[in-house]
């Protein structure tokens, strides 16, 4: 043993700069790894701690009717302290603002919420003057940027005119950054409500009713109960578990995703390490018989060079881990905006750990891939060193099982991460069948080029193409790096033009981009003739009746419900909420149906004919029925249709407040929901819903955002109830958070690609090593630096361009396969982004090679071939 | 010492199976000395190879040093070399990586026997062949002459009882393989070491015991010198 260390230190005494260039090809990836894992420990921790303060109570049960005065009493009965909000969309004008407009989210607010976590406003004294009540109001930080409103200034909901006596800086509950964006928070109190006249008007009101629960009482429990006892209520629960739950689920979705990319990183930089170790062995050959002929065993002598690759292992990991740690402190950074609660930096060693692991097997496995030849070197080679070439040859059992192993780790580590097998197989596969469509395109280019070799082309030409398929070639390794790294960046490069292309597409000409909600039935013509006077006439509109379902197939809902919930296991503790339990899919022995499509609110429309946005794909549409007609044909919308196991001719009872009406589905359409158009699941014929209750959405298009907000203006001013939804301004809203998580995704990528700009270095140094030789005979043969650098560009261009090319293609193949089964979206690629992405390849390809290649030609030849000896 | 017995070699060629050594057989007494010769191609290296246990025959067997070769494994003949067998080759064959000290000091280390002891040996040994002052060098800061005495002085250092020379004056010019041939004969003498040689210089081998003429893969002289 002591000789195996002692060896493997002294011989690696020649080469230790360079061992330490390669065990530099999987720092990155272990970086990539350690930092995510432990911005992941950390968040986890940061939602442990400040959960609570995430809810803002211990339960909390929303409806879309205020719960009945039996709740309450319940609740107080359990000794808990309650407070209420009601909150829905309306539109805010800012007088101090040239009365501009803008759709908020009011919240209207009684009692002690939030009775955890922070209420942060500037200045800081807001809530106390909120709770002592008044015409005041309490505004999103972003409206008060937006309209350079002061605090002090008023702006007007409804009737009334409110003072803002502050801006929200945080409150617990959600915030997730597209909410806010499109409906930022308007807080005001409850008394205050039913003057500005908005409740009574608006439909769509959403009731809270906030519990603080006494210490002895689980908040799980109390759900269950209530839940139970208030079935016919209809009302939803939220727990800090289940928020916590949620978080952590989304949370692991990420990190696991970003692992995946750091994952890559590791991988390339181990293809990186093999393929130099390899030619670290074939120079180490002859020491190694020498070894053999002194009478080390085979196992001593391979020894000598696994402690050598691990040491590079623990290097890499080593400063990888330091590095990680490095990134991990700035990333939560980038995160900040995203996440709903602080996060506070801490290293944490398990992540530290796990990450240093996987890079240590990782690069073990690589590094054994070539080293086992070493066992297999004969002491023959020392006194006959032409027969050095068959070393490696044959199949090697070990070899078999190490490169088995390896395809195991690649599966393992991406389902671990994934946690869905799905996925994980998915992406595990993806890459290997990439890497392994680069080899057999490697092997193809080096046959080509043997078997159409250029002979009448100029001799650089010649001696660059030959280059390809001599010896000691680095074909493989640079099209399988480099080809990989292309197709990893290009496809997330894609995958971003694909998402907001889709988005673009919907503000496309002539479709609507300015959406109107909340129209009284009284108001939509007095709302055609004035959009049509601020220059946007109506384009579509549609009136929405709301309706449950009673009967399905004839069992009443109630039934259909209690019985699947019979049927299936009592909840555990800390059980799932109803509707993540309903959504599991079979259980007991009929199929379960959602309960969410049974139990939601429907919002339907009755039309003459089918929209663009829609087209029947079974079933035959009927447009108009008479008065009276005992059962209503109807259209349902083929997801729901699927969802709730639905045949052609099926009946369907509703509940349109209060009055029944049976209807059977006689089409299935297929709908377009990416446009930003009135769309339903439900499609009623005419004339049998034109006398319910009901309410319109209408769409308009405006020309830019100037005309947009002279438009809402004038609505606004008119209709103090209607709300409108600004697509641009939704737009504006995704990029944003697209442009984070893609800044997030692409810094993650960019440790891939420098791990392959690493690669890529190390595998020209080792091929300088191998070509010095050569080289040095070219020179004493009378080559001019000139013809040398030429004949390396002949390689380099070579091998860029089809790395490049294979990468694009597999990037296009990457793309289309995240767009349709990841994200389910029309892919769309950019031609001009895979030619920059491209022609980058290439150059960064052949500057690299000059860089580090060109030590190989300002070398007086006697040294090297004195070196060689 | 050394018995080799109906030696044959065997290789597989693409242009069918060639015999490289044809049924050589030979003894070799303790302390002897045995220069082989004969064309270039004729099988010396191989011969000398599988003496050596380097390599193991297509049928017939070695013994050495009392221990039958032949059907051993791979792991078991590198332990009876380092146990036994001292090499010099044609072309030096040091450790590049490895100083003039650590290149002598290999064979013990092996065995797990390397400290100041094996260290001081190894020193007397290189200051043996002239080189007590270049104990720090590496192979490429020697020459030609200098690289083989090394590899003598690491031949010697685990005191074999049997030395095997490939050509080891094959790449060195008049004067320098002079006083090499000088200290393989000195050091052979002092440690009474059995010496196995294989060598085109007629003079060199007039000064072992006993001359083996190869042909073919074939002995077809066998001489004793005055
Ligand atoms: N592994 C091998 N495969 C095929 N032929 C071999 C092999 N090793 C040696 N030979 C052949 O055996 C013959 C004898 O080689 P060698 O023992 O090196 O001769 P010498 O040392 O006498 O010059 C040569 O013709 C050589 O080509
Ligand atoms: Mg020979």
């Amino acid at each position: 043993m002591k000789f195996i260390l002692r060896m493997a230190w002294r011989d690696s005494r020649a080469s230790r700069r360079r061992l330490l260039l390669f065990s530099l090809s999987v720092v990155l990836g272990i970086a990539a790894l350690v930092a995510i894992g432990s911005l992941g420990a950390n968040l986890e921790r940061a939602i442990d701690d400040q959960a609570r303060g995430l809810l803002g109570a211990d339960l909390i049960v929303t409806g879309r009717n205020a719960p009945g005065p039996e709740v309450e009493a319940h609740a107080l009965a359990l000794g808990a302290q309650l407070a209420k909000e009601k909150s829905f969309s309306s539109m805010a004008l800012f007088p101090t603002a040239q009365n501009a407009t803008r759709l908020v989210n009011v919240r209207a607010l009684e009692g002690g919420f939030p009775f955890f976590g922070d209420f942060v406003t500037v200045p800081a004294d807001a809530p106390a003057k909120f709770r002592a009540g008044g015409d005041v109001a309490i505004l999103e930080e972003t409206l008060l940027r937006q309209y350079r409103v002061q605090v002090g200034d008023t702006v007007k909901l409804g009737e009334t005119r409110f003072t803002v006596i502050g801006s929200l800086q945080k409150l617990p509950g959600e915030s997730s950054a597209l909410a806010a964006t499109v409906a930022p928070r308007a807080l005001i109190p409850m008394d205050r409500l039913e003057a500005t006249g908005l409740a009574e008007r608006n439909v769509l009101v959403r009731h809270r009713l906030m519990l603080k629960l006494p210490e002895t009482l689980d908040p799980l429990a109390v759900e269950n109960e209530m839940r139970r006892k208030f079935r016919a209520e209809r009302l939803g629960f939220d727990t800090v578990a289940e928020r916590k739950r949620d978080l952590g689920r989304v949370l692991d979705n990420i990190s696991g995703f970003l692992s995946l990319v750091g994952f890559v990183a590791l991988f390339l930089g181990g293809i990186g390490i093999a393929s130099a170790i390899h030619v670290y062995i074939r120079q180490k050959i002859t020491t190694v018989a020498v070894l053999r002929c002194l009478g080390a065993s085979a196992w001593q002598s391979f020894a000598v060079y696994l402690v050598q690759g691990f040491a590079l292992g623990l290097f890499g990991a080593v400063c990888g881990a330091v590095l990680g740690v490095g990134v991990q402190a700035g990333l939560p950074n980038l995160f900040k905006d995203m996440l709903p609660f602080d996060v506070e930096f801490a290293i944490a060693w398990p992540a530290v750990a796990r990450g240093m692991g996987a890079g240590l097997v990782i690069c073990l496995l690589f590094t054994l891939l070539p080293l086992l030849a070493v066992r297999k070197v004969s002491p023959l080679v020392a006194i006959r060193s032409a027969f050095a070439e068959n070393v490696g040859a044959g199949r090697d059992p070990w070899r078999i099982a190490v490169g088995l192993f390896i395809v195991a780790a690649v599966y393992g580590f991406a389902i671990w991460q994934t946690t869905r097998l799905r996925d994980g197989v998915g992406f595990a596969s993806a890459l290997l069948v990439s890497f392994l469509l680069l080899a057999a395109l490697a092997k193809a280019v080096t046959w080509a080029a043997r078997r159409w070799f250029p002979k009448q082309l100029p001799y650089v030409v010649r001696q660059g193409v030959a280059n390809l398929y001599r010896p000691n070639n680095r074909t493989v390794l640079l099209l399988v790096s480099l080809g990989l790294g292309t197709f990893l960046m290009l496809t997330l490069f894609l995958t971003r033009t694909t998402l907001l292309r889709e988005i673009e597409f919907t503000n496309g000409g002539g479709r609507p981009n300015l959406l109107f909600f909340d129209i009284q039935d009284d108001q939509i013509d007095g709302l055609k003739a004035a959009s049509a006077a601020a220059g946007a006439p109506i384009i579509v509109h549609a009136p929405i009746i709301t309706m449950r379902i009673a009967a399905l197939k004839g069992r009443k809902v109630d039934d259909i419900l209690r019985d699947q919930r019979g049927g299936a296991p009592a909840p555990a503790q800390g059980g799932p909420d109803a509707e993540a339990e309903d959504r599991k899919g079979p259980g007991g022995g009929q199929a379960r149906l959602p309960g969410w499509t049974l139990r939601r609110e429907y919002r339907s429309t009755y039309r003459g004919k089918l929209e663009s946005s829609e087209r029947v794909v079974r079933g035959e549409f009927v447009g108009q029925v008479a008065a009276g007609e005992a059962v209503v044909p109807i259209s349902v919308e083929e997801g729901i249709f699927r969802d709730m196991g639905l045949q052609l001719g099926d009946e369907i009872e509703w509940d349109i407040q209060g009055v029944p009406m049976r209807t059977k589905v006689t089409s299935v359409r297929a709908v377009e929901w990416r446009r930003l158009e009135p769309n339903f699941f439900v499609v009623f014929p005419e004339g049998v819903l034109e006398g319910a209750p009901k309410f319109h959405v209408a769409a308009v298009r405006a020309r830019d955002s100037e005309h947009s907000a002279s438009v809402q203006r004038a609505i606004v001013e008119a209709f103090p109830s209607v709300t409108a939804i600004d697509l641009s301004l939704v737009l504006q809203t995704v990029d944003g958070i697209f442009t984070k998580v893609a800044f997030v995704i692409q810094f993650m990528a960019l440790f891939t690609v420098l791990t392959g700009v690493i690669v890529l270095a190390g595998a020209v140094m080792t091929g300088r090593f191998q070509r010095i030789r050569e080289t040095v005979l070219l020179r004493t043969l009378g080559a001019t630096q000139r013809q040398l650098v030429q004949i390396q560009l002949v390689e380099y261009l070579i091998l860029g361009f089809l790395a490049a090319f294979v990468g694009c293609l597999l990037s296009v193949g990457g793309n289309y396969l995240l767009a349709k089964y990841v994200f389910r979206i029309t892919p769309s690629v950019s031609i001009l982004l895979l030619a920059a992405g491209g022609l980058a390849v290439c150059a960064v390809t052949v500057v690299t090679g000059f860089l580090s290649g060109r030590g190989i030609t300002n070398h007086p030849p006697l040294e090297i071939l004195r070196q060689e000896t | 010492m050394l018995k080799v017995q109906r030696l044959t070699k065997t290789y597989a060629t693409a242009a069918g199976p060639l015999t490289v050594l044809n049924e050589v057989s030979f003894e070799l007494g303790r302390g002897a000395s045995l220069a082989i010769v004969g064309p270039s191609g004729s099988g010396k290296t191989t011969l000398l190879g599988l003496c050596a246990g380097l390599d193991r025959p297509s049928t017939g067997d070695v013994v050495l040093a009392g221990e039958s070769i032949g059907e051993m494994s791979e792991d078991a003949r590198a332990r009876v070399r380092n146990a036994h067998v001292g090499f010099v080759f044609q072309n030096f064959q040091l450790v590049p990586t490895l100083t003039a000290l650590e290149n002598v000091l290999v064979p013990v280390e092996l065995r797990g026997e390397g400290g100041p002891a094996a260290e001081a040996e190894a020193e007397a040994l290189l200051g043996r062949v002239g080189l007590g002052e270049r104990t720090d060098h590496y192979p490429i800061q020697l020459s030609g002459g200098e690289q083989q005495r090394v590899a003598l002085a690491r031949a010697f250092m685990n005191r074999p009882k049997i030395l095997f020379c490939d050509e080891p004056t094959g790449n060195l010019d008049g004067a320098t393989a002079q006083a090499m041939v000088e200290l393989i004969f000195g050091l052979n003498h002092e440690r009474g070491t059995t010496l196995v040689l294989v060598t085109h210089d007629p003079e060199l081998a007039r000064k072992c015991g006993r001359i083996l003429r190869f042909k073919s893969g074939a002995v077809v002289a066998d001489e004793l010198t005055g």
